[in-house]
């Protein structure tokens, strides 16, 4: 079965790779930011699963990878909320815009 | 066959495009309670795309873990931190026109590429069949050392989480 | 006749105990000094007898050797050197004694005494030296001793100018000296006396006469220095600044007899080369002309008396110039003496009287008997009155300018010999004689100075018949070391020569006793000559404006050059480090620290500038983070 050709796969990963950059680059809500490193990573794990299936030595490493990938995800996830939780208490704000004690 | 054959092409279409859309939902709505849904959605959308993939149990995989777990810890972060979340005060920061801009670009450059790009396809990966059983043999006897492993960074993660969310006594 | 070196000796071991021991000895200390000169001349005495009995001695040590040329110390005692230790010894015995008495109330007494045995040493010293460096040597000490002596009142200063202008013009002679000594050194290559005789000079000196004429004169020019010839005579006359005694004995009698001592020691080598002889009998014509037309006009006793030692040591050199000089040695003997005599007599007159002006003296003679007549002994003896001294040195003199055919020369001194004996009796009648002119309370001296006017006088009268007819002019034969010398008095030179004697002194008691105002009213008509006499031919004048003034000046334009110019290079130094300082100061103040200021200015701009990327905001760090790797995947695709 031809299927569907790989390259519409890697197109799908690379645009919604470039939204969710986007998304990392431009919104002011800190779990904003956090939504879109999530879409991110989904747009990797699709390419890897769909190089996976097309042209790897072996169908199930991709899935394996993006197995792990997701686990990974996962726990960025858990410690960023965490971090989050603790801005917005010192802080009393969740707009990065507001957090720049860094500044010059 | 053909009509399955249509029909698959038909529904990934349709998956990429709702997720897609979800995606740019996400990046661009106020509330940012349906910022949350949108992600829902993407994350299922995504599952979509997997089972085109021939992946169903990693799409089962993916349902179960994100939507599930992880958009569980984000929808219960946005709630924790929403009392100041105003739908009037602008999502985007002053450098979205540029961001949007490069990131067009970039865009219209890696389609170009992508498209120009020949590529090569292995029949034998392709007509393989991996389920449930083929990847638990290969958690636990190939990539046993990683999986053990990637357990451990998950307490780890999460025993940090737990430290870091601590209000302060 | 080893124990000859003792002579010199013992005036310095007198000098060397006074001048430490002043305080201590006060008084004592003339005893030390006459002790002194005492034992030299009875060591002396011995030498003359054995020198008489016919010995001579030459003895030398080794002192210096330089390059090729070797030094000596030595002693050469000939007859010469004989009659020199008699005159120096004995004259300066009874001077010394003399000065005891004299120079009584001096604070600085014994001073005196130390001084005049150095001096003694030196001139001993002179007298027996066997080469002309050793003789250079003690003839500079001798000068020294002169100047602390003629200066030795420094107080005045008359007296301390007087010094210096002696030392001063008698060290132009001796420059002259020095270098004639080393002319001769140069084109003989010896220095000793003995050397130098008629076969060695004939020999070595041939083509080289010029060179050795020109030593010969130069030698003579220091002579005329010591010894107060024309033109280095002015200073005689301002020694008389100094106490009698020093006058008697250096200014009379011994240093000044120097100068005509080295001449006769250096008779052979003038002879060898006549033209300087004719210098030396040219010049001390002059002097004796020129000093007696001065003396006739003198007002000062002892300036009389300096003028008249001018006078007569110009017949000494014009008696060697003429090839009398055993003739010229003669008259210095007997000259001492009487010299001697006249001085500390007028030393006796000034401590009696008070006064040096002889129109404020007269008729002293019934107030100072001894002191006159010993004055007028030796006045006579200084006329050439016969059978005093001084008429056979004198005659002798006469003789050999007559005999040697310049007749110009033998007038001239006839001529100085009738104003000789006018001058010394216009002193004499005008000091003892006649009615007092101002009430002076005069006395006689003391006897420790009136009898050593006595021994003087009896030497005046007796020291010439050695040298007479009547003991067939044993002295010459002596001098010459034994070969008889060819002497005849000319008849007529005697009787000129007496002639001239008395007939000046007649002259000078008519003018002074009889007739007072003549002498005034002879003056008056007599004007220019007049002047010329009693302003000593403005000679002091005219050294004066020609050497002294432009020395000064000289002097001035180098001190202002030196002040100028020198101090302003220093200053202009200084100024100029301090201007360039200045500008290095500014080149770091300005571009130096400029620099190190723009710097920190630069990198403050640059921080400003930069530190706006810190903005705090993760998403422009990540911002610039993506648009870096999109520009990295891209450079890597393409």
């Amino acid at each position: 079965m031809s299927g569907i050709p790989v390259s519409y796969y890697v197109i799908f990963s690379g645009l919604l790779f470039s939204i969710g950059l986007y998304g990392v680059l431009v919104r002011r809500h800190v779990v904003g930011i956090l939504m879109s490193i999530e879409i991110i990573i989904n747009a990797a794990n699709i390419n890897l699963v769909a190089f996976s299936r097309y042209v790897a030595a072996k169908p199930e490493m991709g899935q394996v990878f993006a197995a792990f990938v997701i686990v990974l995800a996962a726990s960025a996830a858990a410690v960023g909320l965490a971090i989050v939780l603790s801005v917005y208490r010192n802080r009393r704000t969740i707009y990065t815009d507001e957090i720049n004690l860094l500044k010059w | 066959m053909d009509v399955l054959h249509c029909l698959a092409r038909f529904g990934f279409i349709a998956a990429t495009l709702v997720t897609l859309a979800a995606a740019v939902m996400v990046v661009s709505l106020r509330n940012i309670f349906h910022c949350a849904l949108a992600l829902i959605l993407v994350l299922l959308g995504v599952a979509a795309t997997y089972i085109s993939l021939k992946a169903e149990f990693f799409a089962v995989i993916q349902i179960l873990l994100y939507v599930g777990a992880i958009m569980t810890l984000v929808i219960f972060a946005i709630m924790l931190t929403s009392k100041i979340a105003d739908t009037t005060v602008p999502q985007t920061n002053r450098q979205s026109l540029v961001s949007f801009a490069i990131l067009a670009m970039f865009d219209v450059f890696f389609i170009g590429s992508v498209i120009k790009t020949s590529w090569k396809v292995n029949a034998v990966t392709m007509a393989a069949n991996v389920d449930a059983k083929v990847l638990g043999m290969a958690f636990m006897n190939e990539y046993v050392f990683p999986f053990e492993i990637i357990s451990v960074v998950l307490i780890v993660a999460l025993v940090g989480a737990i430290i870091l969310g601590r209000s302060d006594q | 006749m080893g124990y000859a070196y003792l002579i010199p000796l013992f005036p310095l071991a007198a000098f060397l105990i006074i001048i430490f021991n002043q305080k201590r000895l006060g008084h004592k200390s003339a005893l030390v000094a006459i002790g002194g000169v005492a034992l030299s001349a009875l060591l002396s005495t011995g030498v003359i007898l054995q020198v008489i009995g016919g010995t001579t001695y030459h003895d030398t040590f080794d002192w210096i050797r330089i390059g090729g040329m070797q030094l000596n110390f030595g002693i050469l005692i000939d007859p010469l050197t004989a009659m020199m230790l008699f005159v120096v010894t004995y004259v300066g015995s009874i001077i010394f004694i003399y000065s005891q008495g004299y120079m009584h109330d001096d604070p600085r007494f014994p001073r005196f005494f130390a001084y005049l045995s150095l001096f003694m040493f030196s001139m001993l010293g002179l007298t027996l030296s066997n080469h002309f460096v050793q003789l250079y040597i003690f003839w500079e000490l001798v000068g020294l001793c002169s100047y602390l002596l003629i200066s030795f009142w420094f107080e005045k200063d008359s007296a301390a100018n007087a010094g210096r202008k002696a030392f001063i013009t008698t060290r132009i002679g001796d420059v002259g000296l020095f270098i004639g000594i080393l002319l001769l050194y140069s084109v003989l290559g010896t220095l000793q006396f003995r050397d130098f005789t008629p076969e060695f000079l004939s020999q070595k000196g041939a083509g080289h006469e010029t060179i050795l004429t020109l030593a010969c004169i130069l030698i003579f020019a220091g002579a005329c220095g010591k010894s107060a010839q024309f033109p280095l005579h002015v200073w005689l006359p301002d020694a008389m600044e100094g106490p009698t005694p020093v006058s008697a004995l250096i200014h009379a009698a011994t240093m000044v007899a120097a100068g005509v001592y080295l001449i006769v020691r250096s008779t052979p080598i003038f002879s060898a080369f006549p033209d300087s002889l004719k210098v030396v009998a040219v010049i001390g014509t002059i002097t004796a002309c020129m000093a007696g037309f001065i003396a006739l006009t003198a007002n000062d006793i002892k300036k009389v008396l300096a003028y008249s030692t001018i006078s007569q040591l110009g017949y000494m050199m014009a008696a060697i110039g003429v090839g009398g000089s055993t003739a010229g040695a003669f008259h210095l003997m007997t000259h001492a003496f009487f010299k001697a005599l006249l001085f500390l007599g007028a030393g006796s007159v000034i401590h009696g009287a008070h006064t040096q002006d002889i129109r404020e003296m007269g008729g002293l003679f019934p107030k100072m008997k001894i002191t006159a007549l010993t004055f007028l002994v030796a006045s006579l003896a200084i006329s050439g009155v016969p059978p005093l001294s001084g008429f056979f040195s004198k005659d002798e003199i006469l003789t050999a300018a007559y005999e040697s055919g310049n007749m110009i020369i033998y007038y001239a001194l006839l001529v100085t010999a009738f104003m000789t004996a006018f001058y010394m009796f216009r002193l004499y009648a005008l000091t003892f004689l006649g009615k007092p002119r101002k009430d002076i309370h005069a006395h006689e001296s003391p006897a420790v100075m009136t009898v050593p006017l006595s021994i003087l006088a009896v030497f005046s009268v007796v020291v010439g018949l050695p040298g007479s007819p009547y003991m067939n002019h044993w002295f010459q034969t002596f001098l010459h070391g034994g070969h008889p010398e060819e002497i005849h008095a000319i008849p007529f030179v005697v009787q000129c020569s007496i002639g001239a004697g008395l007939s000046g002194i007649l002259l000078a008691l008519i003018l002074y006793l009889a007739l007072p105002k003549v002498p005034e009213f002879l003056a008056k008509i007599f004007k220019p000559l007049y002047l010329l006499s009693s302003n000593k031919f403005w000679m002091d004048e005219f050294y004066q404006a020609v050497f002294i003034k432009p020395a000064w000046a000289l002097g001035r334009l180098l001190f202002k050059f030196d002040q100028n110019i020198v101090d302003g290079a220093v200053n202009q130094t200084a100024v100029q480090t301090l201007n360039l300082s200045a500008v290095q100061r500014w080149f770091d103040q300005t571009v130096v620290d400029g620099i190190v200021n723009g710097v920190g200015a630069v990198t403050q701009w640059t921080s400003g500038v930069a530190r706006k990327f810190q903005t705090g905001l993760i998403q422009n760090y990540l911002f610039v983070l993506v648009v870096g790797f999109i520009l990295a995947i891209i450079v890597q695709i393409h």
